[in-house]
């Protein structure tokens, strides 16, 4: 059995100038006989914002922890800011949300903040500052000393990407940041995003939330059973059109006969074609009538980054 | 301050603001204070023929009632470092909080032995604490002083140094329950094999001796105890018990020697052994 990586080689001079935030190449991992990830092959430029989308199990919190040296790739390489995963000095430059975590509940905001700008380690003149404004950010000024172990989870998660804010990283890892959070906490998020992303930060996001990655990400990749089915900007993934029919009348059999028209998205009376052309609308709806449907509404619209999930998820399955 | 120590220092300040220290300076005075009392009423208590007992009679029923309350701290103390050392790793994979600790640039080597070094600090603190105040608590009852204080401390806090680091070493693969128990049994079964040994010495059959020579190598603990049993008896006591031959031997609550200086630096390289094992088992998890 060999180590989970950790190394401290010094970096060359200038190794680590230019490069990608995250560069991967055939990155796989298995747990025995299940293939996590395989041979996942990316780059992700400095100062973007990249989303990472897939089902659950589909390989995209292995893939934050690979990167982060927390997990010993089975095949592959990756590199962080120019240096291999696991370099203890490239940590340096990384901060990192987790999706299932806890902090010390028996520690206040304050103290958790603290602990990591010791870790992290921030010149100890700047922690005040650092904690003062992280705790600013995420909204949690008013409870910086109240014990974590009151906080409910949706406060636990700005207080974690409070301290992965810490020191200004070049790279953040979010992984489901916003899974705890209300509507309001998720505008948050959004604008802190943003806000990473204009200073020059690059954002590696792990989200479920489909609307939320379509607004913040400048690239996408979206992986399925350990490897990436699509990637691309959204302009590129987003190309098509998707048209909802809301009909009644069609049995199981009627809607299976509707394969023709690409991925359905069935949600009962309401059926969405997640890529369908707009000049092939009329025969959908002669074909729905023919097969004894109602329509009671057509109604094209760009496709959006749901449908495209939801089209490249099925196709993936055929 | 280098990794290893924040590591130490929350470890220390978890169990402070966890009220454990608080909870075992309780117990522990309240211990003292009763075995204050009850050591106090041995020089007051008197024979068969109505006479208080003579100053060497109470030297030796307290130096044996002084084993037996060691005994009950050493357990104390073996039983608390299983516990909290049990889920000290396992707990924190679990629940995602070493996940933030280990993207920092810090070591799993440096987690590990921060965490056995914050909760070496807090055995040795306990036993020297409770030592020094069983110790002058019995001075202050009989006027009875064990003749190697310090060694006692010395060999009672190493018990709870090994199964603290048994415990470790154990959080690092299992769960904070399972590691707790394997932790704790390995103990009775370290006491047990001791006592078989001691029996295989009485009966002078080197076959059952050596399986206590082979459980006090694999787990030191007993031995230790051994050696804390010898630092509290009076020199006359272990006379009279080397005059007896090898049956004396055959007693848990006795030692009628220390322990030899080989199984004394045997000691360190199984410490040694078991922080090097915890670093590399836990270097070698993924989480």
């Amino acid at each position: 059995m060999t180590d989970v990586i950790e190394q401290t080689a010094a970096a060359p001079p200038g190794a680590a100038a230019g490069s990608p935030a995250i560069q991967t190449v055939n990155l796989s991992k298995r747990f025995g006989h299940t293939v996590a990830l395989a041979g996942l092959s990316m780059s992700v430029p400095r100062g973007e914002v990249f989303g990472f989308l897939g089902p659950n199990g589909a390989g995209k919190t292995t893939s934050v922890k690979l990167l982060l040296g927390l997990l010993k790739p089975t095949s592959g390489q990756a590199s962080l800011l120019g240096r291999p995963i696991g370099d203890l000095q490239t940590r340096r430059k990384i901060g990192y949300l987790p999706e299932l975590f806890r902090y010390q509940g028996w520690l206040s905001a304050r103290e958790v903040l603290a602990l990591h700008c010791e870790l992290a380690p921030l010149p100890r003149s700047s922690w005040k500052d650092e904690i003062a404004s992280a705790l600013d950010t995420v909204g949690l000024t008013d409870r910086a000393g109240d014990r974590v172990g009151t906080f409910s989870k949706g406060m636990q998660q700005r207080l974690g990407l409070g301290a992965a804010l810490l020191g200004e990283p070049e790279l953040v890892f979010l992984d489901e940041p916003t899974s705890a959070l209300d509507p309001v906490g998720r505008h948050d998020v959004r604008e802190i995003i943003r806000g990473l992303a204009s200073r020059g930060t690059a954002v590696f996001l792990n989200s479920h939330l489909l609307s939320e990655v379509e607004q913040v990400c400048d690239r996408v990749a979206v992986v399925d059973h350990g490897r990436v089915i699509a990637s691309g900007t959204m302009d590129e993934l987003l190309s098509g059109t998707a048209v909802k029919v809301r009909v009644t009348g069609l049995d199981d059999t009627g809607k299976a006969k509707l394969a023709e028209f690409g991925a359905i998205d069935d949600e009962g009376d309401q059926l969405t074609f997640t890529n369908l052309k707009p000049d092939r609308v009329p025969e959908l709806v002669s074909t729905i009538v023919g097969l004894g449907g109602k329509v009671f509404e057509v109604s094209p619209r760009h496709q959006t980054l749901e449908d495209r999930f939801l089209q490249l998820l099925e196709e993936e399955e055929k | 301050m280098p990794p290893t120590l924040v590591i130490a220092r929350l470890t220390v300040q978890e169990t402070s603001r966890r009220r454990l220290i608080l909870a075992l300076i309780i117990l522990t005075l309240i211990v003292v204070g009763f075995s204050a009392w009850g050591f106090h009423k041995i020089t007051t208590v008197t024979n068969s023929a109505g006479n208080v007992l003579p100053p060497e009679q109470v030297a030796l029923i307290t130096s044996q009632l002084l084993i037996v309350v060691t005994f009950m701290y050493s357990g104390v103390l073996a039983l608390s470092a299983a516990v909290v050392a049990g889920p000290l790793i396992s707990s924190e994979v679990e629940s995602g909080l070493l996940l933030s600790i280990l993207a920092r640039p810090v070591r799993r080597s440096e987690v590990v032995i921060g965490k056995w070094l914050g909760l070496a600090i807090l055995v040795a603190l306990y036993a020297a604490g409770s030592a020094f105040l069983e110790i002058a608590a019995v001075d202050w009852a009989t006027g009875y002083m064990p003749p190697h204080p310090v060694q006692l401390v010395l060999f009672v806090g190493a018990e709870g140094l090994a199964l603290l680091s048994l415990g470790l070493l154990l959080s690092t693969r299992l769960s904070g329950i399972t590691g707790g128990v394997i932790a704790l049994v390995a103990w009775l079964m370290g006491w047990i094999g001791g006592v078989v040994g001691d029996v295989g010495t009485g009966l002078q059959n080197q076959a059952v001796e050596n399986v206590g020579i082979i459980s006090h190598l694999i787990l030191p603990t007993d031995l230790l105890w051994r050696g804390a049993i010898y630092a509290m008896e009076p020199d006359a006591f272990i006379a009279t018990m080397r005059a007896a031959g090898t049956v004396a031997r055959a007693n848990p609550f006795a030692a009628v020697d220390p322990p030899p200086l080989p199984f004394l630096a045997w000691v360190v390289v199984w410490f040694g052994i078991m922080l090097g094992l915890s670093i590399w088992s836990f270097r070698t998890r993924e989480i």
